[in-house]
């Protein structure tokens, strides 16, 4: 069992929804960056979402597109994204991470390697953005077999015939992606997401979790209503982007958290 | 059975879209279903008569094909070697190889009810040959392109939107090919429904790099047949330059079974191949790796960030090759070499003095390595190059490099 399912075990016994922070590793520099992480389990962050930082981040708007390159220009690269984690995890022995990104760096840094470094990194999870289940080969199944959770994306793309291939090497969690489009973009209207989370959670015991163009903490608990948890990403780093200070960021991540937890 | 199937170096890609360990398909979930799509179209057509029908058409009557293949006789005598010809592809319609591949998406775009064309591109040219198709069928189109490459490429900006095509400038990352091929792909995962993505290279996605060279192989084919003619043998080198890869593999392709044929590829070597990354030399100076869509051989950092390219050469100026070029230099069956940006200026004006033909600055990079090899070669060494662009778009980049100040109003 991984930090990942005690997290969500734990949830369901209290009955509450999972709310779930990402920001970018780095971003604008390590040690603001290492800062708000260790501040997100006191906000009420369930699971943390820490981004990876890649020059060319395809499925990601303009605010991811920027902490990226905030992070690279301040120097951050994988090993120091993992060294973050391993900071992060001196305090915290469990709120889960999952990492977040694109697979070039770790391809570049060597699939066993990596999954050593981040085993020994704290790391719980894995959502690798341009690896569908056509290429599992690749990282996903030696991450499951090496304890790390591989969670997949679900789209609205994805179909009733598709979906099972999505779901089977999937683990921890599913990631519902509300809205075809980029991270950032306008947000899905809750009255269309309520049945495509069904539709999923009918094929998966699994935890389903709505993230893309959630903004604010009306928002966050409306999305958590109707699925198991809310994810917040571009929000976030957008005042991360404005040079808000890590105890402001985390006031507004504590809205965003109550909002989830308020469903 | 004149050809052992089995050691074919034609049968490529895999069902999974593989060259060797190159290529794939590393898309994120929402493209997945309409790459998986676009592939199940792509089979249906390739085997349909009627589709190839009317790309023969438009090819012979819209693009002006058969380019011809030309003996460059004043180039051969001044290089005293391997008799030179020069496969004319600059003469198609819009003035380069891009618009072989146009057509064959356009043609599938509308067999799959697509109305919203996107597309990405460097000097403009791709994004020239997509609008012009457009245009053609009556098609919506928006082509991406990076800030730096729309303030450098005026002319086919304006080319472009005369044709009817919405250029929308790249600002993200540093604004070059690559970014604009991001913000293509963030087109799409975001207009799933209507929107058909038309790459321009034999990049990206599986099916792209196949389809892309399927497209371009009339260019090889018709070397065969005319060479055929012309000699009564095959040609003994094939070469082309290298960005991408488009205009080469659909040069090689069709030569890639006959051993004798040698088959080299010309990458753009900028200011040279060095620690200091200033070329595009993605197979001499860099390592695989995983972008748009493909694994294939990439300039990039020790960890794994993407490099910018540097050439003078718009067209070339990518960080990436296609991956089936990657599975041919790993295995041996085509030589890989680069050529700096001064050698591909010193072929330019070779090519107008000797030729009358302005070539783009992209084949001059083969142009240039044609330069070196030819001498030492016999005259009964038959030598194709690719002349796949014509250099009217590169006239003021050519001018700034010879120091010569050309005023555009005069």
């Amino acid at each position: 069992m991984t930090r990942i399912d005690a997290k969500f075990a734990e949830l369901t016994a209290a009955g509450k929804k999972a709310f779930v922070a990402y920001i970018m590793a780095g971003d604008p520099d390590y040690d603001t960056s290492l800062q708000v992480v260790r501040g997100l389990p006191d906000a009420g962050v369930d699971v943390i979402e820490l981004g990876l930082p890649f020059t060319d981040p395809m499925a990601d708007g303009p605010t991811i597109q920027l902490a990226g390159q905030r992070a690279l220009e301040s120097g951050m690269t994988l090993k120091k994204t993992l060294a973050m984690a391993k900071a992060f995890r001196e305090a915290d022995d469990t709120t889960p991470i999952v990492l977040m990104g694109y697979y070039n760096p770790i391809y570049s840094h060597g699939v066993a390697a990596f999954l050593d470094d981040a085993k020994a990194a704290g790391i719980d999870g894995l959502i690798i953005v341009d690896l569908p289940p056509e290429e599992d080969s690749e990282l996903c199944i030696p991450a499951q077999a090496a304890g790390l959770n591989f969670i997949r994306l679900a789209t609205p793309t994805t179909d009733d015939k598709r979906l099972p291939k999505v779901l089977q090497n999937t683990s921890g969690f599913v990631y519902y992606v509300s809205i075809t489009g980029i991270t950032g973009a306008a947000e899905a209207e809750a009255g269309d997401v309520g049945p495509e989370v069904a539709r999923i959670k009918a094929a998966t015991d699994l935890p389903v979790i709505v993230g893309f163009g959630i903004k604010t903490p009306e928002r966050s608990e409306a999305i958590a209503k109707i699925s198991d948890g809310a994810v917040v990403g571009s929000a976030i780093v957008d005042l991360i982007g404005q040079g808000q200070s890590a105890d402001d960021v985390l006031a507004f991540v504590r809205t965003l958290a109550d909002g989830a937890h308020r469903a | 059975m004149p050809e052992d199937l089995f050691n074919s170096f034609m049968n490529g890609p895999d069902e999974n879209g593989r060259f060797g360990d190159f290529g794939g398909r590393f898309v994120s979930e929402t493209l997945m279903p309409l790459i998986l799509d676009l592939e199940a179209e792509y089979e249906k057509a390739k085997t349909d008569e009627s589709f190839w029908a009317e790309m023969d058409h438009l090819w012979k009557h819209y693009v002006g094909r058969p380019s011809p293949l030309y003996h460059a006789e004043r180039l051969t005598e001044h290089l005293g070697g391997a008799k030179i010809y020069l496969k004319r592809d600059e003469l198609n319609h819009t003035g380069a190889h891009k618009i072989n591949n146009v057509l064959g998406q356009i043609l599938l775009a509308r067999r799959m009810g697509k109305t919203r064309i996107i597309a990405e591109t460097g000097a403009g040219q791709h994004g020239v040959a997509t609008a012009t198709v457009c245009a053609k069928f009556g098609l919506e189109c928006i082509v991406y392109m990076g800030a730096h490459d729309v303030e450098r490429q005026m002319p086919n900006v304006f080319r472009m939107r005369l044709l009817g095509a919405k250029v929308v400038p790249v600002t993200s990352g540093r604004g070059t090919l690559k970014d604009a091929m991001n913000d293509a792909l963030r087109d799409w995962v975001t207009n799933v429904r209507d929107t058909f993505y038309c790459i321009g290279t034999v990049a990206g996605p599986h099916p792209y790099p196949a389809m892309v060279r399927d497209f371009q192989a009339i260019i090889g084919k018709e070397t065969k047949e005319q060479m055929a003619e012309a000699e009564g043998r095959l040609p003994d080198t094939v070469i082309a330059a290298i960005g991408g890869g488009s205009n080469a593999m659909g040069l090689f392709f069709p030569f890639l079974d006959d051993k004798s044929v040698n088959i080299i590829g010309v990458e753009a070597g900028g200011k040279g191949v060095n620690a200091k990354m200033e070329h595009c030399a993605s197979l001499t100076g860099g390592r695989p790796g995983v972008l748009h869509g493909n694994r294939t051989y990439l300039l990039q950092d020790d960890d794994g960030q993407i490099l910018e390219g540097f050439s003078i050469s718009a067209g070339l100026d990518y960080p990436g090759i296609g991956p089936e070029h990657s599975w041919l230099h790993e295995i041996g069956r085509a030589k890989y070499v680069s050529i700096t940006d001064v050698e591909a200026l010193e072929a330019f004006q070779l090519s107008c003095a000797l030729e009358g033909i302005i070539p783009a600055l992209e084949p001059c990079h083969a142009l240039a390595h044609v330069m070196k090899i030819a001498p030492a070669l016999p005259a009964d060494h038959l030598l194709v190059m690719n002349m796949c662009g014509r250099g009217d778009k590169d006239i003021f980049t050519v001018a700034k490099a010879l120091g010569v100040e050309v005023d555009a109003g005069g």
